[in-house]
């Protein structure tokens, strides 16, 4: 118990002291922290009546946002076990950066859920004992079970392994590698069941298809590690930790594969949709070409396939993908097209056309995008704070002393 | 029958311009931040005071008991009757009116049922205007849980080519009308996706919500085939002379921000015998509804004579509301 007291207390010290660039990062962080907390009073204070959303397109970027965050992390872990498998790479590492990862994006989609519900004071309504969850009718309540049970796992497995390096103790690989395993598989699940909120959905053709949540799979393995070498770049940059070429080239392969594999489950759901187009292509065609004059999505969609076949192209290519400027490149084009892809690609033509054909458009209020881009905030102030202090303690900067 | 004018109207820009003007405020926010946060603390504070006026201890004490509340679905009689009191007596306290809360429950052997005639609707759209006096529907966003749906003749019932706003003279030459709204499925899947329970099928089929319960997370609107949901975006306003005090716990009782709404058959009026309002309201006799276990009643005639169908069968919900025609 004084172990952990004295932890928190040090990486307290830790996280609060640090170079010029890591104050103003962290300055600017809670800035829009604030501006977006602001936003979120006026929505409280409003209602949702000041976001992008109607009857008719009833989620919007909140629920964007909070798919493509969940193949975050659940693709953060997953990260995990080819580590393992390829044994070369130092496997602590990738786990510690791997887990933080994953609660920085657990913790920004459980907020997401948060804003988007219209009564947030009742949130305990779904609490087992003094509410009523729905289990197991309900996919939401999977979703709820799932996601905290991950949030948990991943933040037990880092806490243990870092106070006993903190201790100067070596972590015990029989204690936390059958979590580590548990927390991979749970990855698997957290974002099937999310994919399974939707594919369920029998008044929505354009989920209700088998390939979604398999797809969902792809696009995160690909999004997650791309967004994991952008971080470790940072990480080599301004830290004392350093992380070898070969495991970012081996992380870089995976982006590769599953990039490709999205890319085949894109042609095949194309070519389903627009082969023989029937009745319940309509919000495909609605995405793509537009409907009646109405072409809000066609340019993200465009766009976000062209981005998504350039980073493709360039990661399959050898040269480039072991060309570490180029590999930057093709990682960020990556995520930014898996973003759009998953968000206004995905959610939002779901609802378009309603269910008697009317189609309403959605664009989110600015109101919506300060929530938004505060959560993101949120996302990496946690996450900065996590892996200041896990770098501290791996690197020995960190230690207990005995008084 | 005279032809009318549809009143059915835009929507009103005059939410916007308050939430513009409320943005650009600064320091009203900030103060209305603080009175919350005092109203918060006052709130605990007389709760707990022995000083304060007992009136006011009571009223905080009612709010209190309100919020943690559990599910109308597994309270108790008593505690039923309870939260009907203190609803009732808390609107007392803020508008000096009373209301009437009813808690009647299912009767034996009914399950209601809704037959719609497509010959005989001429698209008047005095049955939405009904709905929305006697269900207290928020008059500020328009909230409509009736749809008619204006269609060219000549595409069968292609809803995708129909008007479902439309402001011409009606009928309309050349043109048909045909109404959606809940269809109270018997498999609804509504019910399987909300995760607290707060909306479920009663025993006499009737689909309610529990305002108080949902927490508004929305995925049974995206759930329902046929747009039967309604949400409340902003605060729902109804003018205090308009209110239909005549209310039900699972019906028109007045709702609040961020929760889901929908038709209940006027669960109100049809637990005690009557119509819903959008079928007394009907001029052309198009809407008929009824208990489908009495095989003496009109909507069993008619299911076992006329050429029925249902809307979006193939999806298996088994909505308890047919079409036909004469």
């Amino acid at each position: 118990m004084k172990v952990f007291i004295q932890f928190f207390k040090d990486s307290l010290e830790e996280v609060t002291s640090g170079s010029r660039v890591y104050h103003l990062w962290m300055a600017f962080l809670t800035l829009v922290m604030l501006i977006g907390s602001y936003c979120y009073y006026i929505q409280v204070d409003q209602g949702l009546i000041v976001t992008g959303m109607s009857d008719g397109v009833s989620w919007g970027l909140y629920i964007s946002n909070f798919t493509f965050l969940v193949g975050i992390a659940a693709a953060a872990v997953m990260l995990v076990l080819p580590a393992y498998i390829f044994k070369d790479i130092d496997f602590k590492q990738a786990v510690l950066i791997g887990e933080g990862l994953a609660v920085s994006a657990l913790v920004m989609c459980l907020a997401f859920v948060v804003v988007d519900v219209g009564g947030p004071a009742n949130l305990w309504h779904v609490i087992p004992g003094i509410g009523v969850l729905n289990f197991p009718n309900s996919m939401l309540s999977w979703d709820i079970i799932v996601l905290n049970g991950y949030l948990f796992i991943n933040i037990t497995i880092p806490l243990y392994i870092l106070i006993n390096v903190y201790q100067n103790k070596e972590p015990k690989k029989n204690i936390y590698l059958p979590g580590v395993f548990i927390s991979v598989f749970w990855a698997v699940s957290i974002h099937m069941v999310t994919a399974f909120l939707y594919q369920g959905l029998q008044a929505r053709p354009f989920w209700n298809t088998a390939l979604l949540g398999p797809r969902f799979l792809a696009s995160a393995f690909a999004a997650g590690p791309a967004l994991i070498i952008l971080i470790l770049t940072v990480i080599n940059k301004f830290t004392l930790f350093k992380v070898e070429n070969k495991t970012v080239n081996k992380i870089a392969i995976i982006v590769a594969v599953a990039a490709q594999i999205n890319i085949i489950m894109l042609i095949s759901e194309l070519f389903k949709e627009f082969y023989f187009p029937t009745h319940h292509s309509i919000s495909a065609h609605y995405l793509f070409f537009g409907l009646e004059g109405k072409t809000a999505l066609v340019p993200w969609i465009w766009t976000s396939i062209i981005l998504n076949v350039i980073a493709t192209v360039m990661l399959t290519i050898h040269k480039i993908r072991t060309n570490k400027k180029f590999l930057l490149v093709a990682c960020i084009i990556l995520f930014i097209g898996i973003w759009i892809e998953k968000g206004f690609g995905l959610i939002v033509p779901g609802f378009i056309p309603g269910q008697w054909g009317e189609i309403t458009e959605y664009t989110p209020s600015f109101i919506e995008i300060g929530v938004t881009v505060s959560i993101w905030a949120m996302g990496a102030f946690i996450f900065t704070v996590l892996a200041k202090t896990g770098i501290a303690v791996e690197t020995g900067k960190l230690r207990f002393a005995k008084k | 029958m005279s032809k009318k004018e549809n009143k059915n109207v835009e929507n009103s820009q005059n939410t916007w311009h308050q939430i513009t003007s409320e943005n650009t405020d600064r320091r009203s926010a900030l103060k209305k931040i603080t009175a919350g946060l005092v109203a918060g603390v006052g709130i605990a504070s007389t709760s707990c005071s022995v000083f304060s006026e007992d009136h006011e201890k009571e009223a905080s004490q009612m709010s209190w008991d309100e919020f943690f509340k559990k599910n109308y679905k597994i309270m108790s009689d008593e505690e039923r009757v309870q939260t009907i009191q203190r609803l009732e007596s808390l609107y007392e306290k803020k508008t000096g009116n009373t209301i009437n809360i009813s808690h009647q429950g299912p009767m034996e052997d009914v399950l209601y049922g809704y037959v719609f005639n497509i010959s005989k609707c001429q698209g008047y759209m005095d049955c939405v205007n009904a709905c929305i006096e006697e269900n207290n529907q928020d008059r500020d966003s328009q909230m409509q849980y009736i749809r008619i749906h204006q269609i060219e003749k000549g595409h069968g019932f292609n809803f995708e080519k129909a008007e479902d706003n439309y402001y011409n003279e009606v009928p309309a030459n050349n043109h048909f009308y045909i109404g959606t709204q809940c269809f109270h499925c018997e498999n609804p899947p509504c019910v399987s996706v909300c995760p607290t329970e707060a909306t479920w099928k009663e025993k006499d089929g009737i689909v309610v919500v529990d305002y108080d319960w949902c927490i508004g997370c929305r995925y049974c609107s995206a759930s329902c085939p046929y747009d039967g949901r309604r949400f409340n975006w902003g605060q729902p306003h109804v003018p205090e002379e308009e209110v239909n005090k005549n209310q039900h716990y699972l019906g028109n009782r007045l709702r609040k921000k961020g929760v889901m709404e929908k038709c209940t058959f006027c669960i109100q009026r049809s637990r005690s015998g009557q119509n819903p309002a959008c079928v007394d309201a009907c001029p052309t006799g198009a809407r008929k509804f009824g208990n489908l276990l009495d095989p003496k009643s009109e909507i069993r005639w008619i299911l076992e004579n006329k050429k029925v169908f249902r809307l979006k069968e193939d999806l298996g919900t088994e909505p308890k509301f047919w079409y036909y025609m004469d």
